[in-house]
Formats: structure tokens, C-alpha cells, sequence
């Protein structure tokens, strides 16, 4: 483990715009749920059975997120104390940072889940 | 200095004696208010927001005793409406959040062990534009001229002259007035969490109400511009007859709608997350060991930050939006329950692991959790939304958004009083009278408003003066009305508590035994904040470092003198709180006020169609903030460096994104995009909404010549800036000066051009919603570029003045972080006026 070089992954630094990467996607991805439904309602009247656009969005906001968490899941594995992480040291701060990207990262997936569910359900935009 | 030095007592003492010379508050009948510390702008700020909270208190128990019974005629309709209106608009705009800001103001500094926030004038000016719109708002109701809208003021109600009168202008300027003091508090608060932490104090170990202090600032500058730019369309309509909302000629009232909730539901937790957060400091106290789940508080916060973004339509779900709309805005709405959850949970696993001591605070603190609860199980109910189309407007919504507000606002709020005011004081409150208030709240609280889902599930409308006997409401709302008037006698008990705690004796020091930095404070406290600003290794230094109090007070730590009689703090850096800088803070000045006064005469004078004078004002606005830059901002020291102790020396001058000015700079660009992002959105709202927008016999108009000739001069100009920053840099003194005058030319230009668009076209943006978005767009970006103008003089006068120089070169540095907002907003704006119709 000593001699190990890290992972790509462990070497991105780590900051507080990298903490809120997940959430941000799961904000864009509802942004653009919202207008991909009012663009197709107000401009089309509907939106197609199977809407290609909406998927692709979705699967790609998923992923992103899916990626970020697994980032932090690393950079939390980095070697050092174990949680609560409340020592000022490098470690604990990026452990820290990690652990609560992770979180977010899977708060985040949940809520695109939930945003992609209605368009399962219906079907016109009445 | 080592610290041998500070074993000598003489030594010690002549320090006290220097930092209290420094620190000395102005007296004297008109300059004490000139004050800009914040431990006392704070307390002022404190007890002008729970002023106003007892006077909208009043103002609901009058609309209880008039619905006691039915067919009742203690006040008319046309009162009746000022009554809620004026009730909801105050508790929100002039308690909920700057009760929030206060309450930081005060706690912030001492909780990051700094001297002061990094804008002590900032402070202070937002807190007289706050008073000043505040008196000028709740003043209304005694002329008869309060606002009568309801809170959320919907148009075409509002924005017919004929149909409301001055209540609308005075709820539209006064609000707006007040929302810039709020912007002016996120800056500070962003800025004092990020920059002026303690050494040591990394992200991991901040204290949970400053994270909290954090989301709450940034959600601020997302959340108020919308409304702001709302409010902008809004009086357009109102004093110009600009068709923003007016169906009838290409406007649509859901516009205001989409940008009243973008802000209002933010604001709901924009008012809770604060109080969650004082939570967060007194269950560890109370539970005598560490918060559990520390990673879990940050998840809760930024999790509800961001989601809270995703909600506002749940406002909105009966006004005719695509279901699958409607199905996305609810979705969030569920989901925003998790991150909630998580911070109850977080509480009560910390009690159940803790050893707890059952004090008052914490009687409030777990009692106002009990009616969140139930408030926050009311709103899944109606975040689905078919319920939510049955309980629509009635008073099953009143129900649940009071059971939130004040489980997640009021009575944490007197959870945190009951906590420190030892803190503010050094005296303790009264447990006995604090906890027969805590019942006659809990039962008044839920006495009032439980019976309200009841009776808003029987039919009975929001916002109505009295009801009928037939409808057999009587008894559930004189139940309503005994509840209210038991909860304020509830408020009564706290008042006369506060009101005797002079004759009180002083308390003991931290007289919780807690641990966090804020309990250092004194009972006999000095105006300098702190004694000396410590090394942070643990997130309860007062539990955990060694001799902890008695090092901060002996000045063993840092920064412990103040050799060159200036007011001063640290600044460290974002991640790890590493020692950056020693920044010289404002002292206590009169301009502050003199700007508030101005900036409150624009808005004001403008409400009474006095626009001449209204100018006026401005201009003494703009005089009164450059000349607080020119002689508060960006000095250059005597010397570069100074030490601080422990053979750390730091410079006394930096710029840049080191620099608290650039961030300030930075956050208060980021509102100034985010309210243009709003009138960008009204545009393309209004495409959505019509079959042809721009409408055939209009769309000529700007044209694409002049807004491409606009956007290239403000493009040129942008580029000109960061040419001059970077010769500057490189000592090119001169070139720089040469590359300011020609950024100054092109944005002058770009004003020109930017109206010559809509101008040579003829748009009449009385005619059309169209015109009237343009041209709206176009005078926002116009009016930017006028600003753009201004600073770049502004850096070019300090240069010439030899006031910044290649080393000390604050002023170009935070006029370039402008300019670069100011070329987006100069993209968008004319790309869209410009293209977009060629395009549809």
C-alpha cells in the first residue's frame, strides 16, 4: 500500500465546488425536465411515448452523479484515522469533503430517480 | 512574539489597554449610532426584527378576535386585507430573516474567533436600510395604506392602479429596498465564513451554524434576485404601464407567480435552515458530547439547499400547468423530506447517545421539533397534488404553514434567546418564566392551529374577514382565536422575562458549559471581540485544547495587540483555514447611514411618483458609495507586513481571490446574474406561452445590427479590463491607463448602442409585452454597461491618485470580476433581443 501511486481518481482535488458536483447535476437535470416538458407541451402540445431526449438526460445525469459519488467513495478510502474526522489535518479534511460528496452524491441520485418517475407514469400534457 | 512574552502581566496589560482604545465605541448622542461593531449593530439589529415581529403579532391576534365568531364586524374587508397582507409580509421580509441575519451578525464573529466580520460598514448600512424600510412598510397600516394583496401580491389584482392603490407600490419598493439589505448580509456572511475562520479551523471542523450560516447566504443569492426582478417588472407595470402581467396585451400574471416562488419557497427554508442551525449548537451542549453525524448536518443543509430550488411550482400546482409538470415540482417535494429527516435524526441520536440535561432551551428545541413534525407531514400531504387541489386556499394551508413556521422558525428562535442570551448579556433569563411560556406556546400554538386543518378541509377560504353561522365554523375558530390569544400571552410571559433581566445579577461565564468558540465571551465583555485569535484543532476547542480559555485570554494565541491602533482580523483561506492575511477593519463612520438614507430615498420617493427627487437621491447613492470606497476600501498599509505572534508575520495588503473584497465582489455579482437570469427567463416564458412570440407585426424590432454592434462594444470592453489588469500587473502603469480610458469609451458606446436596437425600430413598450420585455432587457444591460463605465474611472482615479499601484491593485482586480459578468450579461441580453427572433 506504501509504495502505491493513487488512483486518478484520489488525485482530483478536492474542494468545495467538487462537494456540491452532485446535487448541481441533479439541479441541472431538473432544469432541463422542467423545461424539455414545457418547451414539448406549450410548443408540440405533447411529449413523444417514448421520449428519447428525456431518457438521454436522465441516464446521463445518473451517471454523472454515479461517477462523482464513486470519485468521493475513493478519496474517502484514502489511508488515515477513521470517522469522525474531526482532527485538523489534511486527511480528516478530505475525508470529511469526501464522505459528505458521497452523501450528496446519493441524495442527488434519489432525487433524479424521483424527477424521472412521473414521465413513466404519464403520458400526455393535459 | 514568543510566548514567553505574554507571561508578562504589564505586557498583557498595555495590549488590553491598546485593543480597547481601538475598539472604543463612539458615544455621544447622534455618532453612537454611528457604531459599526457588530456585537452592538447586531443586538440593534436583534431588537428592531422582534419589534416588528410583536407588531405583525398584534396585527394577527385583531384577524383572530374579527373570526372569533361568525358574521363579525370588528374591522371592515378593505382592513381585513391590509391585516394579512401586512401580517405575512412582515413576519416574513421584517422577523423570519433578518431576525436570521442579526442573530449571525452577532454569533458569527465570536463562533470563527474573529475580531469582527470582515464588513463591519456593511453591516451597519444593511441594518439602516432595514429599519428605514421596515418603519416605512409596517408604517403603512396607520395611513390606510398598507398593501392588500395578500403576501405573495398576485397580479392583474395588484398591477391595476384601479384596483389597488399605494399598498402595492409601498410593498413592491419598501420589500425591495429591504431585500437589498438582505443581499448586502449573504455577502457578509459568505464572506466571514470562508475568509475570516481561525488557524486551524478547516471546513471539517467549522461549526454547524456557520455551515448552516453558509447554505443559507448562498441559497439567499439565488433565491432574492428572482423576486427582485419580479418587483422590477412588476412596478414597470405599475408606473409605466408596461404590460408585463396584463393578458390583454401579450402579458401573463404567471410570470409573477413563477418568480414570487423561485424566491418564496427558498425563503421557507431560507428562514429554517438558520434555526435548525441553532439547534445544532445547543443539543451537543445539552447532550454533553459531540454532535453525531457531522457529514450528515452538511448532506441536510446543501441537500435542502439545492432541492429547495425544485419546489416552487407546488405553489402553483391549481393554475393550469402540464400535469407532468406539476408531477416534477412534486417529486421534489417529496424528496426534500429526506434531507429534513436526516437532521431530526441526527438530533435525537446525538440525545439518545448523550447525557442530557434538560434545560429550558431544550425544552423549546425539542418541543418546536414536535410541531415541525407536524408541519412537515401536512406539507407531504400537500405536496401531492391532488390533495393539494382540494386544500388549495383554504385554511388547511394556513394550518400547515403556520405549524412550519413556527416549529422551524418562532420557536427555535426563542430556544436560541433562552440560550444565549447569557452570550449577548451575561445574564441568564428566568427558567421559571421561560418554561410557563414554553406551555402556554406549545398549547396556544397547536390550540390555534390545529383546528384550522380542520376547518380548512370543511371549505373555509383563506383570507376571508368573516363566514357565515350556517356554516357551523364557529366553534373550531373561536377555539383559533382562544389559541392565539393564549400563544401571546405566551409572548407576554418571554417580554416581561427579558424586561427584568437588568435587575438580574451576572451570570458565570459559559454558564452552559459548552464548547464551541462563541462561549469565550465574557460576561463583563470588551468591545474587541476576542482577546486573541486562537489555534483551532478540534470542533469543541473549549472541551477539548488544553488550558483552551485562559490561552485566548492571556493572548497566547494570535494577534493579540493592536500596536498601529487599527481595527484588525485574519484572513485564512477557503479549505484549511490557513493564515493568509491581517485586513484592517472599518471603524465606526456616519456614511453607513448617510447611504442607507439615500439609497431608502430612492425607493421611497419613487413610490410617491416623485421621481425628480427620487434621482436625486440616487445620485447622492452613488457619491455616497464611492466615496465610502475611496476612503474605507482598499488602503494601502504603511508597511507590508506585520507579525501576529508565533513568529508568523503576514501581509497587511492582498488582492485577488485571496482577497475578502474579491469575494465580496464576486457573491454580489452572482445575485446581479441571478435577478438577470430572472427577466431573461420572462422573456422565454413568454415564447412558451404564445403561439407567436415575437408576434409577426413586431418582430422587426430591435433588429439584429444594433444589439450585435452593443454586444461587440461591450465585449471590447471587457477585453480592454483584463488587458489593464494584466499590463498593470507587469508595471505598464501607463498602457493600463490608456486601456481603462478605451474600456471606458466602449462601454459609453455600448449605452448608445444598446438603445439605438428598440429605439430606431420605434417599440412601444406600452403596446406589447414584447417591446416591453425588450426593452426592459436592454436598459438592465445598458444601465450595467453605465456601471461598468463608472468603475472602470473609479480604478482609473485611484490609479492616477496613486492610490493602487502594481503591487496594491485591489480596485482594477475586483472592477475585472464586474466586467466579467458584465460581458455575460451583455451576451445573453443582446444575443437573445438580437437573434432570437430571426430564430422563431
Amino acid at each position: 500500500m506504501k509504495d502505491r501511486r493513487p488512483h486518478w481518481s484520489e488525485r482530483l482535488k478536492v474542494t468545495l465546488w467538487t462537494l456540491i458536483v452532485p446535487p448541481t447535476i441533479w439541479a441541472g437535470h431538473f432544469l432541463f425536465s422542467y423545461l424539455w416538458a414545457a418547451i414539448s407541451c406549450a410548443k408540440a402540445g405533447a411529449f413523444a411515448t417514448f421520449p428519447t431526449l428525456f431518457v438521454v438526460g436522465t441516464v446521463l445525469a445518473l451517471t454523472l452523479i454515479a461517477l462523482s459519488g464513486w470519485v468521493a467513495w475513493n478519496q474517502g478510502r484514502t489511508p488515515g484515522a477513521s470517522p469522525p474526522h474531526e482532527d485538523s489535518t489534511d486527511i480528516d479534511r478530505l475525508r470529511f469533503l469526501a464522505k459528505s460528496t458521497l452523501l450528496l452524491a446519493c441524495l442527488s441520485f434519489v432525487g433524479v430517480l424521483f424527477t424521472s418517475l412521473p414521465v413513466i407514469y404519464l403520458r400526455d400534457c393535459l | 512574539m514568543s510566548l514567553h512574552d505574554q507571561d508578562d502581566p504589564a505586557l498583557r496589560a498595555a495590549q488590553e489597554e491598546r485593543l480597547r482604545a481601538v475598539w472604543k465605541p463612539p458615544s455621544g448622542l447622534f455618532l453612537r449610532w454611528t457604531d459599526c461593531n457588530n456585537d452592538r449593530v447586531g443586538v440593534w439589529y436583534v431588537l428592531t426584527a422582534f419589534a416588528f415581529m410583536l407588531f405583525a403579532g398584534v396585527l394577527a391576534l385583531i384577524m383572530r378576535t374579527q373570526l372569533a365568531v361568525p358574521d363579525n364586524d370588528l374591522v371592515s374587508a378593505g382592513t381585513f386585507n391590509q391585516l394579512f397582507t401586512l401580517h405575512g409580509s412582515m413576519m416574513m421580509f421584517l422577523f423570519a430573516v433578518p431576525m436570521f441575519e442579526a442573530v449571525s451578525i452577532i454569533l458569527l464573529p465570536q463562533l470563527l474567533g474573529a475580531r469582527d466580520l470582515p464588513f463591519p460598514r456593511l453591516s451597519a448600512f444593511g441594518y439602516w436600510s432595514f429599519l428605514l424600510g421596515g418603519v416605512f412598510v409596517g408604517g403603512s397600516i396607520f395611513f390606510n395604506a398598507a398593501p392588500d394583496g395578500g403576501w405573495f401580491m398576485y397580479p392583474p389584482l395588484t398591477t391595476r392602479t384601479d384596483l389597488s392603490g399605494l399598498g402595492a407600490d409601498i410593498w413592491m419598493l419598501g420589500l425591495s429596498f429591504i431585500e437589498v439589505s438582505s443581499v448586502a448580509a449573504a455577502v457578509e456572511l459568505i464572506v466571514g465564513v470562508l475568509k475570516c475562520r481561525p488557524p486551524g479551523m478547516r471546513l471539517n471542523l467549522m461549526p454547524l451554524y456557520a455551515w448552516y450560516m453558509l447554505v443559507v447566504a448562498v441559497m439567499i443569492l439565488f433565491a432574492f434576485p428572482p423576486l427582485i426582478a419580479g418587483d422590477i417588472l412588476f412596478e414597470m407595470e405599475r408606473l409605466l404601464n408596461w404590460p408585463f402581467f396584463d393578458a390583454s396585451r401579450g402579458g401573463d400574471p404567471l410570470l409573477w407567480q413563477h418568480l414570487f416562488w423561485i424566491f418564496g419557497h427558498p425563503e421557507v427554508y431560507i428562514v429554517f435552515l438558520p434555526s435548525i442551525a441553532l439547534f445544532a449548537m445547543l443539543v451537543p451542549t445539552f447532550s454533553n458530547r459531540h454532535l453525531l453525524g457531522y457529514p450528515w448536518i452538511v448532506l441536510a443543509a446543501v441537500g435542502t439547499a439545492f432541492l429547495s430550488f425544485g419546489l416552487w411550482v407546488h405553489h402553483m400546482f391549481t393554475t393550469g400547468l402540464p400535469k407532468i409538470s406539476l408531477a416534477f415540482f412534486s417529486a421534489a417535494s417529496e424528496a426534500v423530506a429526506i434531507p429534513t429527516a436526516v437532521q431530526i435524526f441526527v438530533f435525537i441520536a446525538t440525545l439518545w447517545a448523550g447525557r442530557v440535561t434538560w434545560s429550558t432551551p431544550l425544552l423549546y428545541a425539542t418541543g418546536s421539533l414536535a410541531i415541525f413534525v407536524i408541519g412537515g407531514l401536512t406539507g407531504v400531504m400537500v405536496a401531492v397534488a391532488p390533495f393539494d387541489w382540494q386544500a388549495h386556499d383554504t385554511y388547511f394551508i394556513v394550518a400547515h404553514l403556520h405549524y412550519v413556521l413556527i416549529g422551524g422558525t418562532l420557536l427555535p428562535l426563542f430556544a436560541g434567546l433562552y440560550y444565549y442570551w447569557p452570550l449577548i448579556t451575561g445574564k441568564r433569563l428566568s427558567d421559571r418564566l421561560g418554561r410557563i411560556a414554553f406551555w402556554m406556546l406549545f398549547v396556544g400554538a397547536n390550540l390555534t392551529f390545529f383546528p384550522m386543518h380542520f376547518s380548512g378541509l370543511m371549505g373555509m377560504p383563506r383570507r376571508v374577514f368573516t363566514y357565515p353561522e350556517e356554516l357551523g365554523l364557529g366553534g373550531l375558530n373561536m377555539a383559533s382565536t382562544l389559541g392565539a390569544w393564549l400563544f401571546a400571552a405566551g409572548v407576554a410571559v418571554i417580554c416581561v422575562d427579558l424586561c427584568l433581566s437588568p435587575r438580574r445579577a451576572k451570570a458565570q461565564r459559559n454558564p452552559w458549559g459548552a464548547g464551541t468558540l462563541e462561549w469565550l465571551a465574557h460576561p463583563d465583555d470588551e468591545d474587541w471581540g476576542i482577546r486573541s485569535i486562537p489555534l483551532i484543532e478540534s470542533r469543541y476547542p473549549i472541551w477539548d485544547q488544553k488550558d483552551f480559555v485562559q490561552k485566548v485570554d492571556e493572548g497566547r494565541f494570535f494577534l493579540p495587540d493592536a500596536e498601529e491602533g487599527r481595527r484588525e482580523t485574519i484572513v485564512t483561506t477557503v479549505l484549511d483555514a490557513r493564515p493568509l492575511a491581517v485586513i484592517r477593519l472599518g471603524t465606526p463612520s456616519v456614511i453607513p447611514i448617510l447611504t442607507a438614507l439615500s439609497l431608502g430615498g430612492v425607493f421611497i420617493l419613487t413610490t410617491y411618483h416623485l421621481y425628480w427627487a427620487a434621482l436625486v437621491c440616487a445620485v447622492a447613492t452613488l457619491a455616497c458609495a464611492i466615496w465610502w470606497l475611496w476612503t474605507g476600501t482598499a488602503e494601502i498599509p504603511e508597511k507590508p507586513c506585520k507579525p501576529i505572534g508565533h513568529g508568523i508575520e503576514l501581509p497587511l495588503y492582498i488582492s485577488g481571490p485571496a482577497a475578502p473584497g474579491w469575494w465580496a465582489m464576486f457573491i454580489t455579482m452572482m445575485a446581479d446574474a441571478t435577478a438577470f437570469s430572472g427577466l431573461v427567463f420572462g422573456y422565454y416564458f413568454f415564447w412558451t406561452r404564445h403561439a407567436d412570440f415575437p408576434p409577426m407585426a413586431m418582430a422587426d424590432g430591435p433588429g439584429m445590427y444594433w444589439p450585435m454592434v452593443a454586444l461587440v462594444l461591450g465585449v471590447a470592453s471587457w477585453l480592454a479590463t483584463i488587458a489593464a489588469l494584466e499590463v498593470h500587473a507587469r508595471g505598464d502603469v501607463g498602457i493600463a491607463r490608456l486601456l481603462l480610458m478605451l474600456g471606458i469609451a466602449t462601454s459609453l458606446a455600448g449605452i448608445a448602442a444598446g438603445l439605438a436596437g428598440p429605439w430606431t425600430h420605434g417599440m412601444d413598450p406600452e403596446n406589447h409585452s414584447y417591446p416591453a420585455i425588450v426593452w426592459t432587457l436592454t436598459v438592465w444591460t445598458v444601465a450595467h454597461a453605465g456601471i461598468a463605465a463608472i468603475m472602470q474611472s473609479y480604478a482609473l482615479a485611484r490609479s492616477i491618485a496613486r492610490r493602487m499601484d502594481p503591487q496594491h491593485d485591489a480596485d482594477i482586480r475586483n472592477v475585472t470580476v464586474y466586467m466579467h459578468f458584465f460581458a455575460l450579461t451583455a451576451i445573453v441580453a443582446y444575443a437573445t433581443i438580437g437573434l432570437f427572433p430571426s430564430l422563431s
